[in-house]
């Protein structure tokens, strides 16, 4: 196993702790001091404890379909002169790679004794897996979601409600997945005691990127092994959607000693980076360094540090912030960030759909529309992979919506009479 | 310093009062009469709030406090020349509060000089860690400016001695779990953790979260030096106006000499 890198990343300079380079770190009210200390020090035994990652891998081949398979995309190489690959991420339990994460962060709250988990949701992915996880391991569950989300995701919050979880409607701020965060972190100000926050990305106090990254490393790890026994060869390149991160930083990892594979994170290009309306934070100039949410990174924020809206089509894309691991990975030069827009998307979407019979994420799209973007520049012979993060079920109406099906309109309407 | 200054006012009082303004809510000229008031009112110190977008250890009074004079247009010259406006003005010391993106995307040094140029006496800022805090604190010890830092009853003995380690001027004892703004029930437990947080500092003590009422200050004599009171004050101007802010303030300044 190649993992160098990846466990290089445990490995702080004294003093230093939580810190990749200039971000990351744990800026965090006083009060979870203690908390996220007791955290950190049961993340750390697990990482630690061979045990612990097979339980792991032993409890998603079970309930999660994993290994993910990797999808040789016949048709789509032939039109686009490059052979592409896709991580099936999508057919994970409750349809995202989400799940590898929160199963996971699970196992850590059984070693914590705690009964309950909170989540923040944004597309309400993470929101869905939290709570089916919480079914699965007997935890009462609250999830935060942002009041604009809750109305573009009805769906979500229905599966929410039905898994057993409370769903808590945020009204503050932009009210969408930041908000959530925010309301996230303060009922774990005050119910630590008994309750895990199972932060969804890579983002937040440390330990939450380290962790969160290691748990998703498990994409990684698959697929660079599937690579090599299936296809035979690294790819050239790999293309990863980066909203907070999650997926990008798990397939990422797989592949950091081979320096031989460009890795490649998609944002949000929203209506086009001269817009400003997007969530763009490396590949655009809106964004500069901060610290919120507890981290330092790339926020879009303003001259005074106070957080920018922003937009995507894909709710899940939709964050002000930036994994502080991914940061540093840009820095460095490992990772190249890129920008797709909505359009440039629901493009992508019709494409992979009609010709390898894909229903994806509109999240998950962004990373396929700039593969499909790039393809000109590589030879025939080059095989490239794209992380498909989730399947694009949920995304029904913002779809059906963008390609103005009247067809689908017209059920709405009917539906809505009939109530 | 502000050590010398609470030590002397406590020669004669035996408990003094802080309190608290979100700059830019509901308006400038509201928070000018309420300070107006503090000072009528016999308040020691009071907290200017910089909003900031992503207020985590604020409950929903302050949370839309912040929201509002955001959206009012509220910027940092404004907020800086409030401050030297009330400086000239009132006697009362005051202090900055906020959130370390403000500082951070300042410049750590700039932040100091202005707050030190307004005439502030030190800040305040909730999510930065003694830690992280260091570089910070250096830049404020040559202005002279205080930094306060926060204990909380989560706190370990080993931590609460870290915390000390850098502050000045008086200590921000957080008074339970959660953000700011809901009830707090004062029982024996606060007691014996003032007395763990004492055990590591001769600095002055605060208590904050949660303080509402002139029974809870009346509870608090004898334990703590200064009484925290935000949101409650907030909350008494939202309700009735500067009338009943005016006489909730006195009613808390009663409560501390009976």
């Amino acid at each position: 196993m190649s993992q160098h890198q990846l466990q290089q990343l445990f490995e702080f300079e004294a003093g230093r702790e939580g810190f990749f380079g200039e971000f990351g770190g744990a800026y965090i009210p006083e009060i979870l001091h203690e908390t996220i200390a007791e955290l950190t020090t049961v993340f750390n035994a697990a990482h630690k404890d061979p045990a612990f990652w097979q339980s792991y891998i032993d409890l998603m081949s079970t309930y999660s379909c994993r290994p993910t398979p990797i999808s040789y995309c016949d048709n789509l190489s032939a039109l686009y002169g490059v052979q592409i690959y896709l991580k099936r991420e999508d057919l994970n339990q409750t349809g995202a790679h989400k799940i590898n994460n929160v199963m996971g962060q699970g196992l850590l709250v059984k070693r914590m004794g705690k009964k309950r988990v909170i989540a923040e949701t944004g597309a309400g992915q993470h929101g869905v897996a939290t709570a089916t996880m919480a079914a699965k391991m007997g935890f009462d569950c609250t999830i935060y979601m942002g009041a604009e989300d809750v109305e573009r995701q009805r769906p979500n919050v229905f599966w929410m409600e039905q898994l057993g979880a409370e769903v808590v409607v945020v009204e503050d701020g932009a009210r969408t997945l930041k908000d959530a965060i925010n309301s996230a972190m303060r009922d774990w100000a005050g119910s630590m005691s008994d309750t895990h926050y199972v932060l969804g990305t890579v983002c937040g106090p440390h330990p939450f990127p380290l962790m969160v990254t290691w748990f998703q490393s498990i994409i990684g790890q698959e697929a660079r092994e599937q690579m090599l026994t299936q296809v035979g060869a690294l790819p050239k390149r790999i293309y990863a959607c980066v909203g907070g991160g999650s997926n990008a930083s798990g397939i990422f990892c797989g592949f950091l000693d081979d320096e031989g594979v460009e890795l490649v994170a998609v944002e949000a290009g929203g209506l086009g980076l001269d817009s400003h309306q997007h969530a763009a934070r490396i590949a655009s100039d809106d964004a500069e360094i901060g610290v919120a949410q507890g981290y330092k990174t790339y926020f879009i924020q303003d001259k005074e540090g106070q957080m920018q809206d922003t937009h995507s089509i894909s709710a899940g894309l939709d964050y002000i912030g930036v994994g502080p691991i991914l940061a540093r990975l840009h820095q460095q030069g490992r990772v190249r960030f890129e920008a797709a827009t909505d359009n440039e998307v629901i493009d992508a979407f019709r494409v992979l759909v009609k010709n390898e019979g894909i229903i994806a994420a509109l999240e998950s799209t962004h990373a396929v529309a700039q593969a499909l973007k790039e393809a000109p520049q590589l030879n025939q012979t080059d095989k490239i992979l794209i992380n498909l993060s989730g399947r694009g079920d949920k995304d029904i109406f913002t779809i059906a919506d963008a390609l103005q099906d009247k067809k689908w309109n017209e059920f709405l309407k009917n539906k809505a009479k009939n109530l | 310093m502000l050590n010398e200054y609470l030590k002397q006012k406590l020669d004669g009082e035996s408990l003094l009062l802080m309190t608290h303004c979100v700059v830019g809510y509901p308006s400038l000229d509201a928070n000018w009469r309420m300070l107006a008031c503090m000072q009528k009112a016999g308040v020691s110190l009071v907290e200017l709030q910089l909003p900031f977008s992503e207020p985590i250890a604020d409950g929903p009074v302050f949370v839309k406090a912040n929201q509002a004079a955001l959206k009012q247009g509220l910027r940092w010259h404004e907020y800086f020349d409030f401050m030297a406006k009330a400086a000239r003005e009132f006697d009362i010391p005051l202090l900055f509060m906020g959130y370390y993106n403000s500082v951070f995307c300042m410049g750590q040094d700039n932040f100091c000089e202005r707050l030190k140029t307004a005439g502030a006496h030190g800040y305040i800022i909730a999510d930065l860690p003694p830690e992280e805090a260091t570089e910070l604190d250096n830049h404020a010890q040559s202005q002279g400016l205080d930094s306060i830092h926060l204990m909380t009853p989560t706190s370990t003995d080993a931590r609460l001695k870290d915390i000390a380690r850098n502050a000045s001027g008086f200590i921000y004892c957080v008074a339970r779990k959660g953000v700011t703004g809901s009830k707090t029930e004062l029982d024996a437990g606060i007691s014996r953790y003032i007395e763990r947080c004492r055990a590591v500092t001769q600095l002055p003590v605060a208590l904050g979260f949660g303080i509402k009422t002139p029974e809870d200050i009346s509870i608090l004599k004898g334990h703590v030096d200064i009484a925290i009171i935000g949101t409650a004050c907030l909350e008494a101007w939202e309700h009735g106006g500067e009338g009943k802010y005016m006489q909730f303030l006195q009613s808390l300044h009663q409560a501390t000499l009976a």
